[in-house]
């Protein structure tokens, strides 16, 4: 009953969730279309950049699935962002608007700082000299970038997100103790109890209870991050969950709780696993260390690599209208193609749906067994528990 | 490649603001929330479970009622049955009493029409003695009215008696 209700429910928010997307579905192309003309145009009249004279599609992608310091809402308005960096001589602090160029709309001015003279390439700040304009790599090189990304905006939203929405939930629990739950309560509960149920009692075992706020949490933000990964308009967009840098601390928190938590019976599988003679230890000991890390490794390199993919793929159809339409002199061809590619991507959108759930799932559902073997205790007493616990039912 | 290259930057803002949040989240959110919830599964399997005990406390009140019932039903039939049995009983002796007093009026009756017949035939009988000794007398008159008759007789007579 509980699954059916789980179901319902995420096929609601599916639907909820995707009938206002596919009616901006055309937004990103609208968009990418002006800034495309715009970009040959402005090509054309300066007619020396040459990588910007044709469609670069895998620029375009890159460009949309990294980290940026401003915000691109459309056309050539920008949300300019906080960029804070230190440098061996302190601290900067300005807008990310004084790298836009009014002349190109593109961000490539040099801004002069208190310390040194900044500009973006390649989206990452360096240190240039003021004069000549060459970059300063000693300098760059002791830059210490703290700015209040795209990302981080999209990350302190998120967790602002989670703080109302929980903590409102809490309080409707606390206000009606002991009834059906409401509204939104009633939207988290079945996620929470399926956390709960299904991935912590199950890979934890009776010791779950110290592990649920940082799974639920955990699942959550990158529930919320895929979802709002796949608004293509502000606020959404950022790709966060496919950020290696946000997988990197998910996964290596996961890590940390794990050793925290692990116990005697955890580290002697590790160091000595029972049962095995000495020489194959002398092989065994290092992989199990190795798998110690490896292990939150792959956690990080899959969420990263399944969120971006789908990133890279809605956009790769989006950019099959421009290739095929051949920079507005094909303009048949590519009207022809968008509604394949609109197609495609309306698929794909609906499989990144599934995908942010499934991710979700996944990362929390492995920190759990990670946490569960930290904290599992010998086999024959988990046998007993077993017991104990068909007995019960 | 950029794309696998962490940037320091936001690994530093990302773990700050992940376990600020995680704090606020534990105490804010998930604590109360999970306290919540099992509260409330509890409180809906001790409903349970005292619905399944009172279904169990009707079961043996029925039992029990059953069983009442039953006995009642027993100690009806017992009763019905002593109360046939003395109601036989007691017929029966009234039966065997009115036959022996019917027996015992008849006997006396038979007794007394015996009684009575005996005294009639006695009367009867002294009556023609009566009758005969009359009739007799009225005879002996007129025969030995003559004194001849009287001298024949007394001859007979002394013809049987012989003087030895």
């Amino acid at each position: 009953m509980r699954y059916n209700a789980l179901r319902t429910r995420l096929a609601l928010l599916l639907m909820a969730v995707l009938v206002p997307f596919l009616a901006h579905a055309y937004d990103p192309d609208a968009v990418q279309a002006q800034k495309s003309s715009n970009d040959s145009l402005a090509a054309a009249a300066h007619g020396t950049e040459t990588h910007k004279a044709g469609f670069d599609p895998g620029h375009m992608i890159m460009d949309h699935i990294a980290d940026a310091h401003d915000w691109h809402l459309w056309g050539h308005t920008h949300l300019p962002l906080p960029v804070i960096v230190k440098t061996d001589k302190g601290f900067e602090l300005f807008s990310s608007s004084h790298f836009i160029n009014h002349e190109t709309h593109h961000l490539d001015a040099v801004y002069k700082g208190t310390h040194y003279s900044y500009k973006l390439a390649e989206g990452k700040i360096v240190v240039v000299d003021e004069v000549t304009g060459m970059e300063n790599e000693e300098a760059t090189h002791q830059l210490l970038d703290l700015s209040i990304t795209k990302n981080v905006v999209t990350i302190l939203m998120l967790f602002g997100l989670m703080l109302f929405v929980f903590i409102s939930v809490a309080k409707a629990y606390q206000k009606r103790p002991g009834q059906a739950p409401k509204g939104l309560q009633s939207w988290v509960e079945p996620f929470i109890i399926f956390i709960r149920d299904d991935l912590a009692k199950a890979s934890i075992g009776p010791k779950y209870a110290k592990f649920m706020p940082y799974l639920l949490t955990v699942f959550f933000f990158i529930f919320f991050a895929n979802l709002l990964g796949l608004v293509p308009i502000f606020p959404g967009g950022a790709n966060v969950t496919g950020n290696i840098a946000v997988t990197l601390v998910l996964s290596t928190i996961t890590l940390i709780i794990t050793l925290i938590n692990g116990n005697g019976h955890y580290w002697r599988h590790i160091f000595a696993m029972p049962g095995v003679p000495a020489f194959v230890l002398i092989i065994l000991t290092p992989i199990e260390i190795l798998g110690i890390f490896l292990r939150p490794f792959v956690l990080m390199i899959r969420l990263f690599a399944n969120i971006s993919a789908g990133h890279i793929i809605a956009l790769a159809f989006y950019s099959l209208i421009f290739i095929f339409g051949n920079e507005g002199q094909n303009v048949a061809a590519g009207l022809g193609v968008s509604v394949v590619s609109i197609a495609f991507t309306v698929f794909m959108f609906v499989m990144e749906l599934l995908v942010a759930f499934l991710q979700a799932y996944v990362f929390t559902l492995l920190s759990a067994i990670y946490f569960g073997s930290a904290v599992e205790e010998h086999h024959h007493d988990d046998h007993a528990h077993d017991h104990a616990h068909a007995a019960a039912h | 490649m950029g794309l696998v290259m962490p940037d320091i930057g936001l690994v530093i803002w990302m773990s700050i603001t992940f376990l600020i949040v995680l704090f606020l989240l534990k105490k804010f959110a998930w604590g109360p929330i999970l306290k919540m919830i099992h509260e409330r599964e509890a409180s809906i399997e001790e409903a349970l479970k005292s619905a399944e005990r009172a279904k169990a406390e009707m079961q043996a009140l029925q039992a029990d009622n059953e069983r009442i019932i039953a006995e009642a039903r027993q100690e009806r039939d017992r009763m019905m049955k002593e109360a046939r049995d003395m109601k036989d009983a007691i017929v029966g002796e009234a039966k065997s009493k009115a036959k022996e007093e019917a027996d015992k009026m008849l006997a006396i009756a038979r007794e007394t029409i015996h009684n009575e017949k005996m005294a009639a035939i006695t009367d009867l009988k002294n009556q023609v003695a009566q009758l005969s000794i009359d009739v007799a007398e009225k005879i002996l008159k007129r025969e030995l009215a003559a004194e001849s008759k009287q001298k024949e007789l007394l001859g007979d007579l002394m013809k049987d008696v012989k003087l030895n």
